[in-house]
C-alpha cells in the first residue's frame, strides 16, 4: 500500500512539531524517518497511524484519503517504542488480541492457527504461554511485531524499534526485521535517531530536523551527497574546517579542495575521519598529533592544525603514530557548503 | 554479646536501638489498637452467647445492620464508577481544570464529615436551598435513606480515585493506544486492557470505600435524624444503645461492625499480597526500562 503525505502540519499547544511535510512511500518500501530528538519524526509516524490527527494537510493510503480515518479503522500495524505489550496476557493472547476484537469474525481454531504461524515467523514457538515480563527485551520486541502483523495491516509502523535493546541484540534484530519485511513485502516505516540503524535497514532514508524534511534518498544518496551541513554532521563523525572559496577551489593551507558550485567567499569543508590521509612528509595540511585512540578496526588520531583547529582521522591499526608526531593531511573527499 | 562485637552491625542497626524501637511500637500498637478490639468482643460476650444473640436479634439492631448494608450496596458501586471515571478523565485526557478536579476529589479527605452533614442539611433541609421544592414534590432526602447514602458517598468519594490515579498515571496511554490500533473499541479497550491492569488497586479502593461507608458516623448522624428502627445505621445505633445504658447490646452491635471491619482488613491484606506479587514480577522488567533513553 502506497502512503502519501501532503503538506502535513501538526502543533502541540504552542509548539509546532511538524511543518508542512510531504512524503511518498512506495508500496513494499522500507523507509526510515531519521532525526534528532524533537525533529517531529515520531509525531509524523503517529499521524500516519492515526494516533494523532494532522492540523493541516492530507495523508492518503493508496488512492484513499486517510486523514480523518480513526486509528481503529486505518489498518496499520504499530509497534510501540516500549512495545506496549498487555502485561496481563500471555504472548499468544497478546498476538491474538487484534483478531479477537476484529469486526471480521474468526473461529477459535483460525485464530490459534494464525498465532502459531506468527510465533514461528518471529521464532518464538516455545514462548506462547509466557507473560511479557518473563521474556527478554528482544523477545518482547518480536512479540510486539507479531501482534501488529496479526491483523494483516496494510502498513507497518515502528517507533524506535530497537531503541530499548543492547547493541548485539539490536544488530541481530535489524537483519531479522529486514528479512521479514522482504518476505511479507509490507510497506514499512520506522522512526529512529540512530543513523547507523537507518542506513543499515532502510531502502530510503528521510532525514528530519525541526519538523521539516531536510533530505531524503537512498542510503547512498544521503551519505555520499548530503545536501547540508546538518545532514553531513548528523550522519556521522566529521571534521569541520574553515576555508576560502575562489574560482571553484578552496584553499586550505597546503591542500586544495574542488568546490565547483560554491560561490567565492567563506566556506565550510566537512571531511570524514576516514577521508583524511596521514603522510609523514610531502603535500597537505600540516598537523600535530595530540592523541591516539585504539579501536577494534582502526586507530583514531586526534590532531591539531597549525591554526589551532582540531581534526580527527582514522588510520590503519599498524600505523605507528604517537602524541607529538608531525605530518601532513591529504583530503581524499570532502563536502563543501557555503559558510 | 561477643558475637555482636565481632560483627559490627550496619549503620543505624545498633541492636539496642532496634530492640527498643520494635518493643515500643509493639507496645503502643497493642495498647492503642489491639486492646480495645479485644475489649469489644469480651464485653459483647460477657453475659453469654445467648445474651449476645438476643441483643443482635433485637429488631432495631437488625434494622440498623440492614440499613448499613443497603447503604453500602448503593454507595459503594456508585462511588466505584465515579472513581474509575474520574481517574480515567484525569490520567487519559488533558483538559483545563484538571488540577482543580484532583483537588475537588480530595476535599472529602480533608473536611470533617460533620461539615458535610451540615452542608447537606442546608441544601436539602426544609429551610435549605432545595427543601421547599423537594417537599412540594414529596421527595424525602433528609432523615431517610437517600440522605444517608448521599452523606456516605460524599465522605468516601475520593477512595477509589485516589487508588487508581497514581497507578494509571504510571501506566500512561501506550496500552490503550496499542489496543485501539489493533482494532479494539473504546469499551473493549477499557474492559480487556485498562481494567485488568488496575484491578488490584481498584479492589483495594473498593474495600476501603466499603469499610468507610459502613463505619461512617459524623455525616450520617446529621442527615439521618437518628430515628431508631428507621434511619439508624449500625454506628448510630451503637451510640444510641450505649447512651441507653444497654452496654452489652452496644458491644454486641459494635462487635458486628468490628467483624465487618476485620473482614475488610483481611481482604485488603490478601489483595495487597497479590498486588505485591504482581509488582515484584513487573520489576523484573524494570532494568531495561531504566536503560531506555528518552527520545522524541
Amino acid at each position: 500500500m502506497k502512503i502519501r503525505l501532503d503538506q502535513v502540519v501538526k502543533s502541540f499547544d504552542t509548539f509546532r512539531a511538524v511543518h508542512g511535510v510531504s512524503l511518498e512511500v512506495a508500496s513494499g518500501e522500507l523507509v526510515a524517518l531519521l532525526g534528532p530528538s524533537g525533529s517531529g519524526k515520531t509525531t509524523i509516524l503517529r499521524m500516519i497511524a492515526g494516533l494523532e490527527y494532522a492540523d493541516g494537510g492530507t495523508i492518503s493510503f493508496g488512492n484513499q484519503d486517510a486523514t480523518t480515518i480513526p486509528v481503529r479503522e486505518r489498518g496499520v500495524g504499530f509497534v510501540f517504542q516500549h512495545y506496549a505489550l498487555f502485561p496481563h496476557m500471555t504472548v499468544s493472547e497478546n498476538i491474538a488480541f487484534g483478531m479477537k476484537v476484529s469486526k471480521v469474525k474468526r473461529s477459535k481454531k483460525a485464530i490459534a492457527d494464525r498465532v502459531e504461524e506468527l510465533l514461528s515467523l518471529v521464532q518464538l514457538e516455545g514462548l506462547a504461554d509466557r507473560f511479557p515480563n518473563q521474556i527478554s527485551g528482544g523477545q518482547r520486541q518480536r512479540v510486539a511485531l507479531a501482534r501488529a502483523l496479526a491483523v494483516d495491516p496494510k502498513v507497518l509502523l515502528l517507533d524506535e524499534p530497537f531503541g530499548a535493546l543492547d547493541a548485539a541484540v539490536r544488530r541481530d534484530l535489524r537483519i531479522w526485521l529486514r528479512a521479514i519485511q522482504e518476505k511479507l513485502g509490507i510497506t514499512t516505516l520506522f522512526v529512529t535517531h540512530d543513523q547507523e540503524e537507518a542506513l543499515d535497514l532502510a531502502d530510503r532514508v528521510v532525514i528530519l530536523n525541526g519538523g521539516k524534511i531536510v533530505q531524503e534518498g537512498t542510503p547512498e544518496d544521503v551519505t555520499r551527497r548530503p545536501n547540508s551541513a546538518f545532514v553531513t554532521r548528523f550522519l556521522g563523525d566529521t571534521n569541520r574546517l574553515q576555508g576560502h572559496a575562489r574560482g571553484g577551489q578552496i584553499f586550505l593551507g597546503g591542500a586544495n579542495v574542488a568546490a565547483p558550485d560554491i560561490r567565492d567567499g567563506q566556506a565550510e569543508i566537512y571531511v570524514r575521519p576516514a577521508d583524511l590521509e596521514w603522510t609523514g612528509e610531502g603535500e597537505g595540511v600540516h598537523a600535530t598529533v595530540t592523541r591516539v585512540i585504539d579501536r577494534p578496526d582502526n586507530r583514531r588520531v586526534l590532531a591539531r592544525l597549525d591554526n589551532g583547529e582540531p581534526v580527527e582521522l582514522d588510520v590503519a591499526p599498524e600505523t605507528r603514530l604517537a602524541r607529538g608526531d608531525q605530518g601532513y593531511l591529504k583530503i581524499r573527499r570532502a563536502n563543501v557548503f557555503a559558510g | 554479646m561477643s558475637l555482636h562485637q565481632a560483627k559490627p552491625p550496619r549503620v543505624g542497626d545498633s541492636p539496642a536501638v532496634r530492640r527498643t524501637l520494635i518493643a515500643l511500637v509493639l507496645l503502643v500498637g497493642a495498647v492503642l489498637v489491639l486492646a480495645p478490639l479485644i475489649v469489644i468482643f469480651v464485653q459483647a460476650f460477657s453475659l453469654g452467647i445467648q445474651a449476645f444473640t438476643a441483643a443482635i436479634g433485637e429488631p432495631d439492631t437488625l434494622h440498623a445492620i440492614l440499613l448499613t448494608v443497603i447503604t453500602a450496596l448503593i454507595a459503594v458501586p456508585i462511588n466505584t464508577a465515579f472513581g474509575v471515571a474520574a481517574a480515567w478523565a484525569v490520567t487519559k485526557f488533558d483538559f483545563p481544570g484538571k488540577r482543580l478536579l484532583i483537588v475537588v476529589i480530595e476535599i472529602p479527605f480533608s473536611i470533617s464529615p460533620i461539615v458535610a452533614g451540615v452542608a447537606y442539611l442546608f441544601v436539602y433541609g426544609l429551610q435549605g436551598l432545595l427543601g421547599p421544592a423537594l417537599q412540594a414534590a414529596d421527595i424525602k432526602i433528609l432523615f431517610a435513606l437517600p440522605g444517608i447514602v448521599l452523606a456516605s458517598m460524599f465522605v468516601t468519594a475520593p477512595f477509589v480515585a485516589r487508588e487508581l490515579i497514581p497507578l494509571m498515571q504510571a501506566q500512561g496511554r501506550d496500552l490503550e493506544e496499542a489496543a485501539t490500533s489493533l482494532g479494539a473499541s473504546g469499551w473493549r479497550t477499557f474492559w480487556s486492557v485498562t481494567l485488568p491492569n488496575v484491578r488490584w488497586a481498584l479492589l483495594y479502593g473498593v474495600v476501603l470505600c466499603n469499610a468507610r461507608v459502613m463505619g461512617e458516623f459524623g455525616a450520617v448522624s446529621v442527615v439521618s435524624g437518628n430515628i431508631r428502627g428507621q434511619t439508624n445505621t449500625l454506628p448510630l445505633h451503637i451510640e444510641l444503645l450505649y447512651h441507653d445504658y444497654q452496654t452489652a447490646g452496644a458491644f454486641a452491635a459494635a462487635s458486628i461492625l468490628t467483624v465487618l471491619a476485620v473482614v475488610t482488613i483481611i481482604a485488603k491484606v490478601a489483595l495487597e499480597r497479590r498486588g505485591a506479587g504482581r509488582r515484584s514480577r513487573v520489576s523484573i522488567a524494570a532494568p531495561s526500562m531504566i536503560a531506555e533513553e528518552p527520545t522524541s
